[in-house]
C-alpha cells in the first residue's frame, strides 16, 4: 500500500516536529511495516516543465513505427520562448494537450541524461515524458497528458505532478486489512503519536427511503449490506482534477476516467471497494444471489468465467452483471459516454470473496480488500462520498432515492482477564494500560473487577480471540519492552542416534574426498529416460505434482542419482578434471492410500485418525547417492593419476557399511543406470540396500559424463537401522601368526565373495582373516578361468600353531572351495 | 720385534686411522694395521717365541699397542658412521614444497553444517532436534496451524500440491488436487507433529527443507531450508522467546548481537513478531556503508510469536495449562548474509569450488 504523506496528514494532526522517518519508525513498531519512502523528485533533475503541444506531425518510418514530430510551447523555460521541437513515439495525445517535458540538461531516473540529439531526421530537443519514465509506476502506455487545470506552459512540472510528495509504501499484513486505506493508516499514525484523528468515513448519510434503486439480496450471509445511490447528468467529458490524478498515481493506481477514478479514490480513502454501474445499461432490479453451477459471465477484464454456487453474483433482468465484490461485468461497465451512474457499496463475506478470487484467479484491488475484511459499517458513508465527488467534479445530480439493504454484522465481544497481556508478553502491564490501549484501537471496552469485555472496532474483523487482544495491548506498550529471559532448563536427550549417524555418514564421505551437493528433487519421464530405466522400473512410479515448476519435471523424485549426475556433469563441463559428489535426502514412493483427510481443528484427532493421516503420505526413505567421474587420484610428480571406476563406488558403500558395523552382502546385479557387467547390489539381511558400480556407457554419453564414471545409491534408513548399537569388545590372541597364501583357479563368473565365503567355512576356527590380494587371468590359467590369490592368516588363542595344524586348516579351506565352486589350487 | 718397532707400528696405525677419510678407507686401515699380516699381529705372534722373561714385557707392550689401535679404530668408526649417516640424510633431501594433492578434498554442504551448527546451539540448551517428512499432510502443514483453506495467509505461501498418481494437471489454489498432501511450505508442521506425539514440556528445534512455487533467481528458490523452534511449557512468555533468540543470535554471530521484535502476523502465533538481528558486521555503528545490512544496522532474520492457542487445541495440548512460543528462520538466507553470498543459486548448483570453500567450518 502506497500512501502519499500529504493524504495521511489530511486525517491526522501530527505534531509539526514529527519527521517522516519518525512517523514510519513508529508505524513499523505498531505493525505497519515500512517498505520504502518514495519521492520521485529525488531521482530527477530539471528542467522538467509543463508543455503545451502546438503541432504534431506523424511520420511513418522504415522500421514500421510512426513517430510524431511535435512542437511544444514550454513558455520561457527554454530561454528563448520559441516552441521546442521534440520527437515523440507515443500517440495518446493531440495538439492542445498539456504534457510534461524534460529539457536538455535534465536527468531522469536511472541517470538518464537528456540532451538535444539528432533522431529520425530531426533535432529533438528534450523529451515528452511517460509516468514510467518519471518513476511514477509501470505505466509505459504513452505519455502523461495533464489535466487542463494542471498549469501553463513553462510551469515547473515537479509541482504539477506532485513529484516532491513523499509517498510511504507499507507492507500490509493479512490481519491489518484496514491498513489498505488512508483511513486506517492515518488512524495508526494518530495512535502512534496520540494525535487528533479525523475519520473520513464519519459523515451524515441519508437513510434508505424506498425510492432508491430496487435491490434484492437472496443471500444476506454472503452480502449483509448493500447500499445503492444514483447520480444522473454526470458529464463524461469532465476531466479528473490534477490533485486526484496525482494521488491515484502516487498510490500506484492508473487514472482512467473521472467516474472510475472517484470510485478508486474513495476506496483508497476509506478502504471500502465501490462499484459503479452505467445506470442506462441496467435492466430492472438488482439481485444478489449465489451463482448456479456452470453459469457463465464475462467480467470487465474481458475474461469469460464459468461460475459455481460458491460465487456471489449481482444480476439484473438481463442476467449476471457482476462477480460480487470481486469484479464487475462487461455489460454494465461505465464507459466514456456514461452519464447516469448507479453506485454500489456492499459488504461481502470475506471467505466467499477469497474463494471466488482464488477460483477465478482474479487479483483485484477490490477483491484484495474484500477478502481480508472491510469495515461493514461504512458502506453508506463511502457511497455518499462517491456521490459527493461525482456531483462536485462531474457536475452530476444526486438523486434522492437511497437504497440501504441490511445491517452490518456485529462482532461478538471477547473477554480477557487483566493479567493475560502480562502473562503472555512477560512485560508488567497493569489493568489501566490494558483498558487504555484497547480503547485506543477503537474497541468498546467494558471493564470490571477481573477483566474487560471487549467489542472490537468494526474495521478490525481480524480480532476474534483473547490473544488477539493481547497483541493489541502489547504492540502499543511496545515490543521493545519485552524482557530477554531464558526459559527454564529443558531436560533434553541430545541428538538421536539416527541424527548422529547421519552426521557420521556425511563426515565419512567428505573424509573420503566427496563433496556434498543439494539438488532439486523434481523429475520427469525424460530424467528416467536419460538413466535408461525400463518402462516398468519402480523408480518411474513417482508422486506427481499438481502444479510443478516445469512441465518437464512434474514429479517428486524416487532417486537422488539425477541430481548428483547433473552436478557432476556441470563440474566436468566447467573444467574439473575429476569430481566426487554425494547427496543425502529423502525420496518419495507413492502409497496410494490417499487422499489424506482434512480434520477439524477444535480438538486433537484421535490415534486412529492420526495414523490414517500419516499412512496417506508417500513412503519417504532417506537415500544417499554418490557419483565419481573423471580423475579420482590426480597425476603429479609422484606418477600417473587414477580414473574413477566401479570399485570406487562399491568401495564407498562398503566403507560406510563397515564404519556403521553393518554386514552387507555384495552380489552382481543388472540394473540401470549401471553397466550390466559392472553393477553390484548390496543386501542387508537379505533386503536390498542399493546399488553401486560403473555407469552404463549410454548414460555417461547422455549426461555428458566421462566414460566409466561410477555411481552408487543406497537406502540410508535401512543402513542406519542395522548399525551397531553397542560394539562387542574383541578378544584377540598374541600368539604368533601363521601365514598361508593360496591361489585358486575358478570359472570366470564365480564371484570372489563366494570363494572367500567357502574358504572361511572350510578353514575353521583357527582362521583369523582372509583377504583376496590378486586376480590373474591369462594363458597359463586357460580360457574362461581366473586365478584368485588369497592370503589366509591363522592364529590360535592359546598356543603357537604347528605347521601341521596350519596346513591342515589351509587344506580344509581349499577343499571347501573346491566343493562349492570347483576351485583348483594352482601349484 | 724391538720396542721401538712396536711403537712405530702403533704410531703408524694411529696415524692411518686418524687419516681414514671414510668407512671404506677405515676398513682397509683396519686390515693393514690389525689384520693377520699387520706388524702388530706379527709382533704378537713373535711373543710366544721370546724367553719367558722378555715375554711378559713384550706381551704387555704389544697388548697395549693393539688396545690403543683398536680403541682408535672403534672411535674413528663411530665418527665415520655418524658422518656417513648425516651425509645420507643430506643426500635424501627433497623439496617439501612439492604438491601433495593426490587425493581430492571433500566437504559437506554449508546447508548441512549450518543446520548442525544451529541444532547444536539448541541441543546445548537442552532442546532436542525434531524432524518430519518433506511431503506432508495438508492438515498438518496448514489447518492444524490455524491456516484453514479459506485463510488469506495461504496465498502468501504458494504451495506445491501433489496430484493423485492417475491425474496431473492444474491445481485449484485453495484445495490443490484434492490429495490432502503438499510439499511442506514451512517446517512448522514439525511443530504440529511434535505436539501431537509428545507431552509438554516440549523444547524442539527442527531444521529442514521446504518448498514454495517461487521463481528461481538470485534471492528466491522453489526449494529452501528453514529452522523452526518450538517451546511449550507452563508459564512460557514472549520474554522467554526473546531470551532464547538473543542467546541463539549471540551463539551464532558473536557476543553483543541481539535481536529486536516488530509486530507482524502469522496465523500460528499470536502475538506475532518479526525478528531482526543486530548487524553482526557493523553492530549498528556507521551502518551507511555496511554491505551486510545495507545501511539498516539490523538484518531481517525471521518470524516468531506466542503459539496461537488454536494450534495448541488442534494438537491436543491443554491450552489452559500451557503456553508456548515458536520461531522460524531461513537457513539459506542466514547463510547468505553470514557468508556474504550474492546469489542463492550457488547453494544448489553443486559446484565443488563453492562447497569446498565451506569445508573449513565445522
Ligand atoms: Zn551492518
Amino acid at each position: 500500500m502506497k500512501a502519499p504523506l500529504s493524504w495521511i496528514k489530511e486525517y491526522v494532526d501530527l505534531p509539526a516536529e514529527v519527521t517522516t522517518e519518525q512517523l514510519t519508525d513508529r508505524l513499523t513498531d505498531l505493525g505497519l511495516k515500512l517498505e520504502a519512502i518514495h519521492s520521485a523528485a529525488d531521482a530527477i533533475t530539471g528542467p522538467l516543465v509543463v508543455g503545451k503541444v502546438l503541432t504534431m506531425d506523424p511520420e511513418p518510418q522504415k522500421n514500421g513505427k510512426t513517430i510524431n514530430w511535435c512542437t511544444v510551447d514550454v513558455g520561457a523555460a527554454n530561454g528563448s520562448g520559441e516552441p521546442q521541437g521534440i520527437v515523440c513515439g507515443a500517440h495518446n495525445f493531440e495538439p492542445g494537450d498539456l504534457v510534461v517535458v524534460i529539457l536538455p540538461g535534465g536527468v531522469l531516473p536511472g541517470n538518464f541524461q537528456i540532451s538535444a540529439r539528432k533522431t529520425y531526421g530531426h533535432l529533438s530537443a528534450g523529451m515528452i515524458c511517460s509516468a514510467a519514465e518519471l518513476g511514477l509506476g509501470d505505466d509505459h502506455d504513452g505519455i502523461i497528458v495533464l489535466p487542463p487545470d494542471a498549469g501553463k506552459p513553462g510551469d515547473d512540472a515537479f509541482d504539477a505532478l506532485g513529484l516532491r510528495e513523499e509517498v510511504i509504501e507499507f507492507e500490509i499484513n493479512p490481519d491489518r486489512a484496514y491498513g489498505l486505506s488512508l483511513r486506517g493508516i492515518a488512524r495508526e499514525a494518530a495512535l502512534a503519536f496520540g494525535a487528533p484523528y479525523h475519520d473520513p468515513a464519519l459523515r451524515e448519510t441519508p437513510s434508505s427511503n424506498g425510492e432508491g434503486y430496487s435491490v434484492l439480496v437472496d443471500d444476506p450471509a454472503g452480502c449483509p449490506v448493500f447500499v445503492a445511490r444514483t447520480v444522473t447528468g454526470f458529464d463524461p467529458a469532465a476531466p479528473t482534477p490534477a490533485w486526484m490524478v496525482e494521488r491515484l498515481t502516487h498510490a500506484g493506481m492508473r487514472p482512467i476516467s473521472l467516474a472510475v477514478d472517484i470510485t478508486n479514490y474513495v476506496m483508497l480513502e476509506t478502504g471500502r471497494p465501490i462499484h459503479g454501474y452505467d445506470l442506462d445499461k441496467l435492466q430492472g432490479a438488482i439481485r444478489v444471489r449465489r451463482a448456479n453451477e456452470g453459469e457463465r459471465m464475462t467480467t470487465l477484464d474481458g475474461a469469460e468465467r464459468t461460475l459455481s454456487p460458491e460465487d456471489l453474483v449481482v444480476t439484473d433482468d438481463s442476467g449476471i452483471i457482476g462477480l460480487g465484490g470481486v469484479m464487475g461485468g462487461e455489460t454494465t461497465e461505465m464507459s466514456e459516454t456514461t452519464t447516469n451512474v448507479l453506485i454500489e457499496a456492499a459488504h461481502w463475506d470475506a471467505v466467499s470473496m477469497f474463494r471466488t478470487g482464488k477460483r477465478h484467479k482474479i487479483s483485484s484491488e477490490a477483491g484484495k480488500r474484500n477478502e481480508r475484511g472491510v469495515d461493514p459499517t461504512i458502506c453508506a458513508a463511502a457511497a455518499d462520498r462517491v456521490v459527493e465527488l461525482l456531483v462536485q467534479l462531474g457536475r452530476g445530480t444526486a438523486e434522492l432515492g437511497v437504497t440501504v439493504f441490511g445491517t452490518p454484522p456485529e462482532q461478538p465481544p471477547i473477554r480477557i482477564g487483566y493479567d493475560l497481556p502480562a502473562r503472555i508478553s512477560g512485560i508488567d502491564i497493569d489493568a489501566g494500560t490494558v483498558v487504555d490501549n484497547l480503547k485506543a484501537i477503537g474497541a468498546a471496552v467494558d471493564a470490571d473487577a477481573d477483566g474487560v469485555t471487549v467489542t472490537p472496532p468494526p474495521w478490525r474483523p481480524d480480532i476474534t480471540d483473547p490473544f488477539d487482544l493481547v497483541e493489541e495491548v502489547v504492540r502499543i506498550v511496545g515490543y521493545d519492552q519485552v524482557p530477554s529471559v531464558l526459559p527454564r532448563e529443558a531436560a533434553g536427550r541430545g541428538l538421536t542416534r539416527t541424527q548422529k549417524l547421519r552426521r557420521r555418514i556425511g563426515r565419512t564421505l567428505a573424509g573420503a574426498g566427496c563433496v556434498e551437493v543439494v539438488s532439486f528433487p523434481f523429475v520427469g519421464a525424460a530424467t528416467f529416460d536419460a538413466l535408461g530405466l525400463p518402462a516398468d522400473d519402480v523408480r518411474r512410479q513417482t508422486v506427481p505434482l499438481a502444479n510443478p515448476m516445469s512441465a518437464e519435471e512434474p514429479a517428486y523424485t524416487t532417486t537422488l542419482l539425477p541430481g548428483v549426475l547433473k552436478a557432476a556433469a556441470r563440474n566436468i563441463g566447467r573444467g574439473a578434471p575429476g569430481v566426487a559428489l554425494f547427496e543425502t535426502g529423502t525420496v518419495a514412493f507413492p502409497v496410494d492410500r490417499g487422499p489424506a483427510p482434512i480434520y477439524g481443528v477444535d480438538r486433537r484427532p484421535d490415534e486412529a485418525d492420526l495414523q490414517k493421516l500419516f499412512d496417506a503420505l508417500p513412503r519417504q526413505p532417506l537415500h544417499l547417492a554418490v557419483v565419481l567421474a573423471g580423475e579420482r587420484e590426480r597425476a603429479g610428480w609422484w606418477g600417473a593419476g587414477r580414473a574413477a571406476g566401479w570399485s570406487d563406488a562399491v568401495g564407498l558403500v562398503r566403507r560406510l557399511a563397515t564404519e556403521l558395523g553393518v554386514t552387507v552382502e555384495v552380489r552382481r546385479a543388472t540394473t540401470m543406470p549401471w553397466h550390466p557387467g559392472r553393477c553390484a547390489v548390496f543386501l542387508v539381511d537379505g533386503v536390498e540396500l542399493g546399488h553401486a558400480g560403473e555407469l552404463h556407457p549410454n548414460v555417461c554419453a547422455e549426461l555428458g559424463l566421462p566414460a566409466r564414471s561410477a555411481a552408487a545409491e543406497i537406502d540410508l534408513d535401512l543402513l542406519m537401522a542395522h548399525a551397531t548399537v553397542v560394539a562387542t569388545g574383541p578378544a584377540f590372541s598374541s600368539f604368533p601368526l601363521a601365514k598361508e597364501d593360496v591361489a585358486l583357479v575358478v570359472a570366470d563368473d564365480v564371484a570372489a565373495t563366494t570363494v572367500e565365503t567357502a574358504l572361511r567355512e572350510g578353514a575353521g576356527g583357527l582362521l583369523e582373516s582372509v583377504r583376496l590380494f590378486d586376480v590373474y587371468t591369462g594363458e597359463q590359467i586357460g580360457e574362461g578361468k581366473k586365478s584368485l590369490a588369497f592370503a589366509l592368516r591363522f592364529r590360535a588363542p592359546d598356543r603357537t600353531l604347528t605347521e601341521a595344524e596350519t596346513s591342515a586348516a589351509r587344506d580344509a579351506a581349499v577343499a571347501r572351495a573346491a566343493e562349492v565352486v570347483g576351485a583348483v589350487q594352482r601349484s | 720385534m724391538q720396542p721401538e718397532e712396536v711403537d712405530a707400528a702403533r704410531e703408524a696405525a694411529l696415524a692411518a686411522i686418524a687419516a681414514a677419510a671414510d668407512l671404506e678407507d677405515l676398513k682397509r686401515v683396519r686390515t693393514e694395521h690389525t689384520g693377520d699380516r699387520s706388524p702388530l699381529a706379527l709382533a704378537n705372534r713373535e711373543i710366544g717365541a721370546l724367553p719367558p722373561q722378555a715375554r711378559k714385557e713384550a706381551g704387555q707392550r704389544v697388548g697395549r699397542a693393539r688396545g690403543e689401535v683398536n680403541q682408535a679404530l672403534a672411535a674413528r668408526q663411530e665418527v665415520l658412521e655418524a658422518e656417513h649417516a648425516a651425509r645420507i640424510l643430506v643426500e635424501e633431501t627433497v623439496d617439501v614444497t612439492l604438491p601433495t594433492d593426490r587425493l581430492p578434498i571433500g566437504a559437506r554442504h554449508p546447508i548441512t553444517t549450518g543446520a548442525e551448527l544451529i541444532a547444536d546451539i539448541f541441543v546445548a540448551m537442552g532442546w532436542e532436534v525434531a524432524e518430519g517428512p518433506v511431503i506432508e499432510a495438508e492438515w498438518l502443514n496448514f489447518d492444524a496451524l490455524n491456516l484453514d483453506a479459506d485463510h488469506p495467509a495461504r496465498t502468501m505461501q504458494d504451495t506445491f500440491w501433489t496430484a493423485s498418481s492417475d491425474r496431473t494437471g492444474p491445481a485449484d489454489d485453495v484445495h490443490g488436487a484434492g490429495t490432502g498432501v503438499v510439499l511442506r511450505t514451512q517446517t512448522s508442521p514439525v511443530q504440529a507433529r511434535t505436539m501431537l506425539t509428545q507431552e509438554p514440556p516440549i523444547y524442539v528445534v527442527a531444521p529442514g527443507r521446504v518448498f514454495r512455487t517461487d521463481e528461481y533467481d538470485a534471492t528466491h528458490s522453489p526449494m529452501f531450508h528453514q529452522v523452526e523452534g518450538l517451546a511449550v511449557d507452563e508459564g512460557i512468555t514472549m520474554a522467554h522467546l526473546k531470551g532464547t533468540l538473543d542467546h541463539f543470535a549471540t551463539q551464532m554471530f558473536g557476543e553483543g548481537v541481539t535481536t529486536r521484535f516488530r509486530p507482524s502476523y502469522f496465523p500460528f502465533t499470536e502475538p506475532s513478531a518479526e525478528v531482526d538481528l543486530k548487524c553482526f558486521v557493523c553492530r549498528g555503528v556507521d551502518s551507511a556503508s555496511c554491505r551486510t545490512c545495507r545501511g539498516e544496522g539490523w538484518i531481517e532474520w525471521g518470524g516468531c510469536g506466542v503459539v496461537n492457542p488454536r494450534v495448541l487445541i488442534a494438537c491436543g495440548v491443554d491450552a489452559e495449562r500451557y503456553t508456548g512460543f515458536a520461531f522460524g528462520m531461513g537457513i539459506d538466507r542466514t547463510l547468505m548474509f553470514r557468508h556474504g553470498l550474492e546469489d542463492l543459486r550457488a547453494l544448489f548448483e553443486g559446484d565443488v569450488r563453492f562447497t569446498t570453500a565451506f569445508g573449513s567450518e565445522l
